[in-house]
């Protein structure tokens, strides 16, 4: 497999999920090559190298600035086209899901996404139904584009140096017509419970809405958000924007800490697909402890004090 | 303004979504309705015509003629006219065919601005959108949660994982918008009654320009690899710390 | 001490469901006829008038743009429609007569055999079938399934169904049903007007059929405002019905009495369970307990898990899955407590709304569709040059009075009352009922409300199995299993005293197959909160039976069933 990776970065540094995806691409044996796509980035290529590219193409040019998908598209499409590469690999991302579907459609190629792995002979694995099941998927033909599911691999530094090219940016007059007229930077107040990697989740156990500041002092140690059972809400504890579950949202982060939640199927439908669950109940028979990775029985009022503390200790 | 909106008819969650163990595609002998997701762009639609005081909102689906009656929800909501592509040609049609051939009914349409839902609500989020904008060859902006048009110039807020994002494009263009962008109407008495009179097409795969062969195949089902070995612990006065090291040991620290 | 639930009144009045048109002339919307409840009844009545007006297109021009409406509060016909079911295909004939074959009908064939079983905790005996339920002929039904059938035949009749639109209030004006005003959408929790906010019409016509099955709201209502009650109270039993995906098909529809349920008459637990195949590769199975029940701890859920346990049932279910779960009342008062009259100005009433259920014989839903067809008949005089209105809505009476519907349920009507006094009492006075057709005994028996029991506590609770996710199941799992899927932020439909007794709670808690209620804390008094959880509920009716009373939540809420 000669595997193109599109390494997009954010605030000068390219993203963990792009690292992980051409981490997996080198565990599975392929030619890999990364694709640095913006405006004076030409220093990220180091990165992508020292995580197993062999080669890594550079498209540096102010019509690139902006993190818009379609320029890209015109950048992926032409080096596929002049390097042959068989598979256009992608870690998700609001802006890699584009400029996938916009490659698919320029190149006729097939795209499957929300994949958990690849193997070396092209299939491909992904979990479907709220990963009640999974499907073994296939391309017709080539190039194969494959879009990662968030935070499926861990990244893998190889320290190797890769050889570094310039590509030339020729963009189509359409892929130019959106603009970016102002662009976000940083996150304000704590991710959205749907964009966070870390969620704390407080239910009934908590015995009083006041304490759902533990969840929020949690939340702040691990740089995440703070979500709610249906019952909490339901009680007027936190308000229904934070609700997880099947009539409020899903969510799929790579940690969720379910905090004196007992983990009715009304709930877990909306996180079950969290890479890592970790639940704090006192009761041993909840029927979350069916489906965490980490049950802990106790009393959340002594664990979840102690953990923000240790979290934050281990973090300055 | 003529605004598209394009929309999925999904099976109804009531019945229980499951892949079909023959087929390997997702079972969708349950009654078809307006997928969730749908009812936003629907409503942003109708926003945008009711603020220009003129204009016509057209629906547009993909999928067997059953689909028509979920269609005629957005009708029942307000749209003017629904168009459903419905050929036995396009059945399990991928990314690429679906697109296409929308792609194909859009140019057909020569809407201003074209809508889509944030995400299949079965498929678990390709972006029909972006491959639309590519046959079309327009501006695409994806998950916008807010939209405004003026003087043939159309401005999202899209966000991303990083925060908010405005973004400018000409029309006609392609958008696709998140479910905080609006809270969608319900559809009153009169609109539902209304909604059967309401024109409604069938186009055939050759109307709009033929099927494609599809790129992607589905080999197998498994059942889910299971979570890995559960840990189970008991406070003993360290659980934190333990919880701790598990987090470590996972590299989420 | 020994509390009753009826002591504890629900806050709700009847003046809440029943009032004059608010909405200016102009702005509300007029139809023919309207129907009220897409179950076999409100259908088969919106069929009939569907036909009849295709036959006289020229009498049917006077009933306007849209000739026959039918209002359904759940996403779709067929999502709050649960039943055995049994059925005898005669009013279904009846209804298609010259214009469908029976085999056109959607159903999982004629029953081929049967058995009635009486369970002990091991053991499964052999009873024979009593007369009152033989089955041979009738065919095996999802009352679910039907009604979406039957809707579409009444949507190609050019009748108008109106999902998720719930009857709020009936419209009288001037001492006349002038029709109906629908709910309210997009209301929080507090009642405030959401951002999407639908206010609810004013529905008038012709001649309103209310046909809301079990606990109508708008029926009870109507009831008791044109004084139509019986005097005899109408009961209620709980069914809560489980349809599993199985390994292999069963052959025979069965019905069980004894265990899990108490024989001796202090208990007052009577019901049975009946087992159904569906097909090659389902079956249903269903528990149904009278709700006059004493047990504070009796939870109809909780004993359908225990029955699944017993050997033989187990072995039904073996290596199978369970894809559905719902729950609904079934009225049991029967003959004696049904109203005196069946139509009022501007109204007709149909089905189990009015309790048209012959309990013994398990079978409700061919009357249901027949009365709705002579309500359609009835309604559609009401267009005859020469007929008074009050007339055509009197014939109604007369043809139900003048059916087989009568005559059935006047043959058994004593049966259910003579089972308040246990199995063994009950079964003999049963058996004397059938062998006289009905001449014994001479003076009817009389019926107490559900709610007039006192409450006991015999321990009921230590022996319902743990739910291990296989073959048992707790009550969340269950509500999922509905489907319900109601938007929490909206106003509590359920009314129920918020403080009483905590064996009343506790009962309640029991009684609710959807985990509504729950036990609060208690005030050192023994009085305890009652906690609600509105988002759970499936609309069974149960509560209504049992001191508090269940009104319709916002349209399109509550359960979306399939194959129940």
């Amino acid at each position: 497999m000669k595997a193109l990776v599109f390494c997009e970065h954010h605030d000068g540094a390219v993203t963990r999920g792009s690292l992980g995806v051409l981490s997996h691409a080198v565990s599975i044996g392929a030619e890999v090559a990364g694709v640095v796509a913006g405006s004076g980035v030409a220093g990220l290529a180091a990165e992508v190298g020292a995580h197993g590219a062999a080669t890594v193409f550079v498209a540096d040019a102010a019509a690139l600035e902006a993190p818009l998908p379609q320029p890209r598209v015109d950048v992926l499409a032409k080096l596929v086209r002049d390097e042959g590469f068989d598979a256009v690999l992608f870690a998700q991302s609001v802006l890699a899901a584009d400029v996938a579907a916009g490659l698919a459609a320029r190149l006729g190629a097939g795209l499957n996404w929300d994949l958990v792995g690849l193997s070396a002979d092209g299939v491909g694995k992904r979990a479907a139904l709220a990963d009640s099941v999974l499907v073994d998927v296939g391309w017709v033909g080539e190039p194969r584009i494959a879009v990662f599911r968030s935070g499926a691999f861990d990244a893998v530094a190889t320290g190797a140096a890769a050889e570094i090219r310039e590509v030339a940016v020729e963009l189509e007059e359409f892929s130019q017509l959106a603009t970016m007229v102002e662009q976000a930077h940083a996150q304000q107040q704590g991710p959205s419970i749907e964009d966070a990697d870390v969620i704390v989740a407080g239910g009934r156990g908590l015995g009083a809405p006041e304490k759902f500041t533990l969840c929020e002092e949690l939340a702040g140690a691990l740089g995440g958000a703070v979500a709610a059972t249906r019952a909490v809400v339901d009680a007027g504890w936190y308000p229904y924007s934070a609700q997880v579950g099947q009539t409020g949202k899903t969510v799929a982060p790579k940690l969720y800490v379910a905090v004196g939640i007992s983990g009715a199927i009304q709930h877990k439908v909306g996180m079950q697909g969290s890479s890592v669950i970790v639940a704090i109940n006192k009761d041993p028979n909840a029927p979350i402890f069916d489906f965490s990775d980490l049950g802990v029985v106790g009393d959340l009022n002594t664990i979840v004090p102690k953990l923000t503390e240790l979290i934050r200790a281990q973090r300055s | 303004m003529k605004i598209a909106v394009c929309v999925k008819a999904v099976p109804d969650a009531g019945s229980g979504r499951r892949l079909d163990p023959s087929s390997h595609r997702l079972d969708r002998s349950g009654e078809p309705t307006l997928s969730d997701y749908d009812t936003h762009p629907i409503e942003e639609a109708l926003k945008l015509k009711e603020a220009t005081g003129d204009g016509e909102v057209v629906v547009l689906s993909m999928g067997p003629e059953r689909t028509l009656d979920a269609l005629r929800k957005a009708l029942a909501m307000g749209a003017d006219r629904a168009v459903l592509i419905s050929d036995d040609a396009l059945a399990g049609a991928d990314l690429l065919g679906t697109a296409k051939a929308l792609a194909g009914a859009l140019a057909q349409e020569g809407a201003d601005l074209i809508l889509f839902g944030q995400q299949s609500a079965d498929g678990d989020g390709a972006c029909l959108w972006a491959a639309v904008a590519e046959y079309l060859r327009r501006p695409a902006i994806s998950q916008v949660s807010e939209l405004s048009v003026a003087d043939g110039t159309l401005t999202g807020k899209r966000q991303t994982e990083y925060g908010y994002d405005t973004i400018r494009a000409p029309l006609p263009a392609v958008v696709a918008v998140s479910d905080a962008i609006n809270v969608p109407r319900y559809p009153s008495l009169k609109g539902i009654m209304g909604a059967k009179k309401k024109p409604q097409e069938i186009r055939s795969a050759a109307d709009v320009g033929g099927a494609t062969e599809a790129r992607t195949t589905v080999l197998a089902l498994s059942p889910p690899a299971p979570r890995g070995e559960s840990r189970r612990i008991e406070d003993d006065g360290s659980a934190a710390e333990q919880i701790v090291e598990f987090l470590a040991e996972k590299r989420l620290l | 001490m020994s509390a009753r639930p009826s002591d504890f009144p629900p806050p709700w009045t009847t003046a809440e469901a029943i009032g004059a048109p608010s909405d200016p002339v102009d702005e509300r919307i007029e139809v023919g006829f309207l129907v009220v409840g897409a179950g076999p009844a409100g259908l088969a009545a919106a069929i009939r008038l569907g036909q009849l007006a295709e036959d006289d297109p020229e009498t049917a021009a006077r009933l306007g743009d849209v000739p026959v409406a039918v209002l359904e509060k759940g996403k779709a016909p067929g999502s709050h429609l649960l039943s055995g079911a049994v059925v005898n295909p005669r009013s279904l004939q009846q209804l298609f007569r010259g214009r469908k074959r029976l085999d056109e009908i959607p159903a999982y064939g004629e029953v081929e055999a049967e058995s009635v079983l009486y369970l002990t905790r091991k053991q499964a005996i052999r009873i024979p079938t009593p007369p009152t339920m033989v089955n041979e002929r009738n065919l095996i039904v999802s009352v679910s399934r039907l009604g979406r059938w039957l809707a579409e035949e009444a949507e190609e009749l050019g009748v108008t169904i109106l999902p998720e639109t719930s009857a709020a209030k009936l419209l009288v004006d001037g001492g006349r049903v002038v029709g109906v005003r629908t709910g309210d959408r997009g209301r929080g929790r507090g009642g405030e007007e959401l951002g999407n906010f639908e206010p609810g019409s004013d529905v008038t016509a012709r001649v309103t059929i209310l046909a809301e099955g079990t606990q109508g709201h708008l029926t009870s209502a109507a009831l008791q405002h044109f004084g139509l009650a019986s005097d005899q109270p109408q009961v209620w039993a709980l069914g809560v019905k489980e349809v599993w995906k199985v390994a292999k098909p069963l052959r025979r529809v069965i019905h069980t009495m004894g265990w899990p349920l108490r024989g001796a008459a202090k208990y007052r637990e009577f019901g049975g369970s009946f087992i159904y195949p569906m097909g090659e590769e389902h079956v249903a199975i269903g528990l149904v307990v009278g709700l006059d029940y004493r047990d504070a701890e009796l939870s109809v859920h909780d004993l359908l898990q225990e029955l699944k346990t017993h050997p033989r049932v187990r072995s039904i279910l073996a290596g199978g899955e369970r894809v559905q779960w719902g729950a609904k009342t079934i009225p049991e008062g029967g003959f004696v407590a049904l109203p005196k009259r069946f139509h009022a100005p501007g109204l007709l009433l149909t089905g189990d709304g009015v309790g048209l259920v012959n309990v013994p014989a398990l079978k409700g839903v061919h009357y249901a569709i027949e009365s709705g067809r002579l309500a359609a008949e009835a309604a559609w005089r009401t267009l005859a040059a020469g007929e008074s209105l009050r007339a055509a809505l009197a014939s109604y009476d007369e043809a139900i009075r003048g059916s087989f519907i009568w005559d059935d349920l006047r043959e058994v009507r004593n049966m259910r009352q003579a089972f308040g006094r246990g199995f063994v009492v009950g079964g003999a006075l049963a058996s004397a009922m059938t062998a006289t057709k009905g001449k014994f005994p001479p003076r009817d028996l009389p019926t107490e409300p559900d709610a007039s029991h006192t409450l006991i506590s015999t321990g009921r609770a230590a022996s319902y199995p743990a739910p291990d996710g296989t073959l048992t199941f707790d009550k969340l799992s269950s509500v999922f299993a509905s489907g319900n899927r109601t938007r929490d932020d909206q106003p509590s439909h359920i009314r129920v005293a918020s403080r009483v007794p905590k064996e009343v709670a506790t009962m309640w808690a029991n009684l609710c197959p959807a985990q509504v209620y729950e036990v609060g804390a208690d005030d050192g008094t023994g009085t305890v909160e009652v906690h609600v959880a509105p988002s759970n509920c499936v609309q069974c009716g149960a509560i209504t039976a049992k001191g508090g009373r269940l009104t319709p939540p916002e349209g399109g809420s509550g359960p979306e069933y399939t194959l129940t």
